[in-house]
């Protein structure tokens, strides 16, 4: 680990002041965060300790949405009443990822901010585009089982690890930073970055800026939603396919969808192709299997995780038949 | 009398280990400690062109770096000291060239003030190399395979008897199919870790080892110091399951960078290095060919097996071994051949042998007996050995059957629907699978020293150690039951290679050797108690036969008269004894094992060997005929599994194992090996795998994240169950060794149990999801 300055922010100006320098991180929950600093993956000059900031609060807002606070810790977020009641396919997806342990620690913002858990990310011995930009892909050629067959590109097959951005990009949050100038609002499907050519940045925050909280509009059909995580055992582990769906299903016909992949995807992958071939068709086998194959249809193999096409349209079409159960 | 022995009682050192209390080989607190980190190979083949330390060596705390430039010259081990355990890396002592043979192998260690320091220090040291091309990748060189010598403790490589071939043509059925195993990683809990200290020509050693008397021997031998000057301890371990069987770099690189700078060093491995720089179990490839009659007799086994080893030494997977005893067929081919890879060296991994090759051979019993029609137990009934048929020798004790008739039953095996796929619970497949389980019952020559002292408690010395198994609890047992003591009085001591040799704790032998030696020598001190009395005027038993006398509760008396007696430290105080000490060393070896080397006169061992002589339970015991016998431990393990067939997803929902191991010495410590060994099946049969890079060969997957073991989620009912027949030719105790044979039948009870639950034939482990929905 390389030497760093650690700072105590009070209040959210305090840290968004302590992250322009230094080549500062936040530092909240820490779970995938020191880690990385451990392994000389993140070698930040700052950590700034966000933990004092008053980010805690789950508010409920009056057109049924919600919104939370980024320092929420997945435990509480995952057994929050109302998200349970109304947001089920959040609940489940943040229950499905890591241990008791860390869910009790990882927060909202950092799940946001999870890094890939790409084994030649993790290993300084090898060649990251993602790590060192222009180093090479080693996975790309090497042992890839567990990578991403959307929205790879040829400088990086890094999958994207959280679950909670799953159920989020289902349910089309809005996240909500603050910067020296003020805040803005950032669409969840514009958040996180695909790599294409620059695989080390991965998402649309500033250095400076801070996540503040997430919101979740109003989805009523959400009530009936769904996340299915399928993995090499029965917990801590990541997907090796996981779906957040959500269906509005009206005399058979389905009126509205949300569909979103896990395990997959270079980011949360939300699949607007699946969600079309769904919305005004009729809820059976038979959609669920057009859906899955629309959401698949761009998936790119590599040698180790070509398993990963056929595994991931199950996934979805169990999620879809799954809720549509729930009538 | 209050036996202890077979007793469920607690852990003795449960509490401290709960409690932070017990020290494990990283956590002693040495003045004037400094920590060294290693400095691992990038490469996977050439030379080490050149280490730039100059940045290192300026960095905050830094003491130096220990390069193949600067470092001390070893000894290569003379392989002929029988004392001595075995060096990991024969061909590769570690700084001593400049040869890479494998990626993370060591190449420099940097010694800092604190442990943080030296990291950082040596994650900036550049290593140029002259990099030449690998060999990598297990099948890619099957053109190099070659049939090795022996494998370990000298087990045969090459089997036959009658004409394999032969029956296989004329069999009227048969299968042939190949079944492949992964690497896999030990992970035991403690990483390994060393401190070294030097006091003038004198070193002392704490380890995380299976073996401090061959730890002991090692360095003496290596750094070529007398064995009297070299102290190993190793009170307590976090695990080992065979990868702190042999001796990995870190036990001498601590030592050298001590000598080096002139200070005490710790080296403790991080997980990652774990991986790469101490040991792990082979790759294998395995055809199993079978050939039976239509009366479902076995006329036919041919089991051939191919592994990888380094090119730093030779291990042998022998996954064979068990093959030619374990059923009855007049003919039988085993075949072992190795190809070598630039890979770190493997090395024993629990049961090495039959946790491999009891896999594949018996998924391929359930492949013949689903072609004969026959239920599978009562396939492997039908072909039950009643003898070694290899060896041509008796076992010492066998109860196989009722293995599989009590695990029948405790799975629920009469639910089991012969044909596959056919049984569901909700959109779920239910499978149930069965496979035989074993592993030899080793004993070798140990020695104990036990000690009464007048204040009534006592004490074992024994140069052996607890890995984390219950040795420490089970002797205990077997020492107070001797002494005649409560179990709270009695105070085993082990790890700590001043002590009498005792066995290395691996083969799982420790119970079957140093239980005896212990008992003897706690049987011992206490005859010279009552020697002492019979023979004293003002004793109540002045003038008794010894063998009157019996042992109750810290008192001798005589015969049933409860009045006639009087406490040990009655005798001993009168005599104006603080203590009186007995040894004792058993030869007895089930194995032809070379580990009885005679000792000069004068030295402890050949002291130990005199007083056994006038021991009693010694002389027992070496009086037992054991020629005409083979011994084995053997069991029947079950496994019912549901499968989702469109996801793939496996869950194991019940386990049941039932072991004919001898004598139980306590319940709770044997049902936490078996199901200890069964977890471990668990994980190779559903999703433990070391990957390499498939372009350089440097592993991949190389920590905890990435190299799955099963979780508390996955682990289902587990139904523990033992025959508890004595064995009436290992030892006067009965118990054979118990800590491998819970991993050899569960992989393939699980592989065969998803077999029955999909009718899919996986044959190539881990069976992941993604192999059931190819």
């Amino acid at each position: 680990m390389e030497p760093f300055r650690f700072v105590k922010a009070q209040d959210n100006l305090a840290a968004i002041r302590a992250a322009g320098i230094n080549q500062a991180k936040f530092i909240a929950g820490g779970t995938n965060m020191l880690d990385l600093m451990k392994l000389n993956i993140e070698t930040p000059k700052q950590v700034v300790d966000i933990n004092k900031l008053s980010l805690y609060k789950i508010e409920e807002l009056q057109n049924g949405g919600i919104r939370i606070g980024a320092l929420v810790k997945n435990s509480d977020l995952s057994y929050n009443p109302y998200i349970i009641k109304n947001f089920p396919v959040l609940s489940e997806a943040l229950l499905s990822g890591a241990s008791p342990q860390l869910r009790n620690m990882a927060t909202t913002g950092g799940n946001l901010m999870q890094r890939t858990r790409c084994p030649y990310f993790y290993n300084t011995d090898f060649a990251c585009n993602k790590r060192v930009p222009g180093s090479g892909c080693a996975a790309i050629t090497g042992y890839n089982r567990m990578n991403a067959i959307l929205g790879t590109s040829d400088k990086c097959i890094a999958t994207h690890p959280s679950d909670m951005c799953v159920a989020m990009a289902a349910l089309g949050a809005i996240i909500h930073v603050q910067g020296p100038k003020g805040s803005r609002a950032i669409p969840f499907a514009d958040f996180h970055l695909l790599p294409g050519q620059t695989p080390h940045i991965e998402h649309n925050l500033k250095q400076d800026e801070l996540i503040t909280h997430v919101e979740i509009p109003a989805l009523p059909f959400a009530v009936k939603s769904y996340y299915l995580k399928v993995r090499d055992r029965a917990s801590y582990e990541f997907a090796l396919a996981s779906a957040a769906v959500a269906l509005d299903i009206q005399n058979g016909t389905i009126n509205g969808a949300r569909v979103a992949l896990g395990g997959v995807g270079t980011k949360p992958w939300r699949s607007l192709e699946a969600e079309r071939a769904l919305i005004g068709a009729p809820a059976n086998a038979q959609t669920y299997r057009t859906a899955a194959n629309a959401a698949l249809a761009e998936a790119k193999p590599h040698k180790d995780n070509a398993f990963k096409i056929e595994l991931a349209k199950r996934t979805l079409v169990r999620a879809l038949t799954t809720v549509e159960g729930m009538s | 009398m209050n036996e202890s022995l077979g007793k469920p009682i607690d852990r003795v050192d449960g509490r401290l280990k709960v409690t932070g209390g017990a020290t494990y080989a990283a956590e002693y607190k040495i003045k004037n400690l400094a920590y060294g980190a290693p400095v691992l190979s990038t490469i996977t083949k050439g030379r080490v062109k050149n280490i730039d330390i100059q940045q290192a060596e300026k960095m905050p705390g830094v003491i130096g770096v220990m390069t193949s430039e600067n470092c001390m010259m070893l000894h290569t081990p003379s392989g002929s000291d029988p004392g001595s355990g075995k060096f990991a890396e024969k061909d590769l002592l570690p700084l001593q060239n400049d040869r890479v043979l494998y990626g993370g192998q060591y190449i420099a260690v940097v010694v800092a003030e604190t442990a943080e320091q030296a990291e950082q220090a040596a994650a900036t040291i550049k290593v140029t190399y002259d990099e030449q091309k690998p060999v990598v990748g297990f099948e890619a060189n099957f053109s190099t395979a070659y049939q090795p010598g022996s494998g370990l403790g000298g087990a045969k490589t090459q089997e036959k008897r009658g004409d394999a071939d032969a029956a296989m043509q004329s069999a009227a059925f048969t299968t042939d199919e190949t079944y492949t195993t992964p690497v896999y990683s030990h992970n035991a809990m403690e990483p390994h870790a060393t401190i070294a200290e030097w006091n003038g020509d004198k070193l002392t050693v704490y380890d995380a080892t299976q073996s401090v008397m061959g730890v002991q021997g090692l360095l003496s031998n290596i750094l070529g110091i007398p064995k009297e000057n070299t102290q190993v301890y190793a009170l307590y371990i976090g695990g080992g399951f065979g990868s702190k069987g042999f001796t990995w770099a870190n036990t001498l690189l601590a030592p050298m960078a001590a000598k080096q700078f002139n200070r005490p060093v710790k080296i403790e491995l991080k997980r990652q290095q774990v991986f790469s720089a101490a040991g792990r179990r082979t790759q294998t490839q395995q055809k199993i060919g079978l050939g039976a009659g239509v009366d479902g007799k076995l006329t036919s086994i041919k089991h051939d097996t191919i592994s990888e080893t380094s090119f730093v030494d030779e291990f042998v997977e022998t996954a064979g071994v068990a093959t030619s005893m374990i059923y009855s067929s007049p003919n039988v081919e085993v075949k072992h051949s190795l190809v070598r890879l630039n890979r770190g060296t493997p090395c024993p991994m629990r049961a090495p042998g039959e946790s491999v090759g009891m896999y594949a051979l018996e998924v391929a019993m359930d492949e013949m007996a689903n072609k004969l029609k026959m239920d599978p137990v009562q396939f492997r009934i039908t072909n039950h050995s009643d003898m070694d048929e290899q060896k041509k020798k008796q076992f010492s004790s066998k109860y196989l059957k009722e293995c599989y008739q009590r695990g029948a039953e405790a799975i629920g095996w009469s639910n089991r629907s012969a044909e596959p796929g056919m049984t569901k619970q909700g959109n779920l497949l239910v499978g149930y699978g069965v496979a035989t389980a074993t592993y030899p019952a080793n004993r070798s020559a140990s020695s104990a020293k036990a000690t009464l002292f007048a204040d009534g408690h006592a004490e074992i010395l024994c140069g052996t150690q607890d890995i984390g198994t219950g040795t420490y609890t089970v002797m205990t047992q077997v020492a107070a039951d001797a002494f005649g003591l409560p179990v709270d009085q009695v105070k085993v001591k082990l790890g700590d290679s001043s002590y009498p040799k005792g066995a290395q704790s691996g083969g799982s032998q420790v119970s079957a050797s140093v239980g005896p030696p212990i008992r003897a020598a706690a049987l011992g001190a206490v005859s010279k108690v009552v020697k002492m009395a019979i023979a004293d005027e003002k004793s109540p038993l002045y003038g008794k036969k010894e063998e009157d006398i019996v042992v109750n509760s810290g008192r001798i008396q005589f015969k049933d008269h409860s009045n006639t007696s009087e406490s040990f430290t009655d005798v001993l105080r009168r005599k104006g004894l603080d203590k009186v000490e007995a040894q004792a060393k058993t030869n007895v070896s089930t194995r032809q094992q070379q580990d009885a080397a005679p000792a000069p006169d004068g030295s402890p061992e050949a002291k130990i060997e005199a007083e056994s002589k006038t021991n009693a339970a010694v002389q027992a015991d070496e009086k037992t005929d054991r020629k005409d016998y083979v011994f084995h431990s053997f069991g029947a393990q079950f496994a019912k599994v549901l499968v989702d067939p469109d996801l793939g997803t496996i869950r194991v929902e019940k386990i049941a194992s039932v072991m004919d191991i001898g004598t139980v010495m306590n319940l709770k410590t044997a049902t936490n090996q078996i199901m200890g060994g069964i977890l471990f099946g668990m994980g190779m049969a559903l999703m433990e795998e070391t990957k390499y890079d498939p372009n350089n060969g440097r592993i991949v997957t190389r920590d905890l994240a990435q190299y799955l073991v099963p979780v508390h989620a996955d682990i289902p009912e587990i139904d523990v169950q033992f025959i508890e027949k004595p064995d009436p030719f290992i030892s006067p105790i009965g118990a054979r060794g118990i800590g491998e044979i819970g991993v050899t039948g569960m992989a393939a009870a699980i592989a065969n149990a998803i077999y029955n639950a999909t009718g899919k034939r996986v044959r190539d482990l881990p069976i992941t999801p993604d192999k059931l929905i190819a």
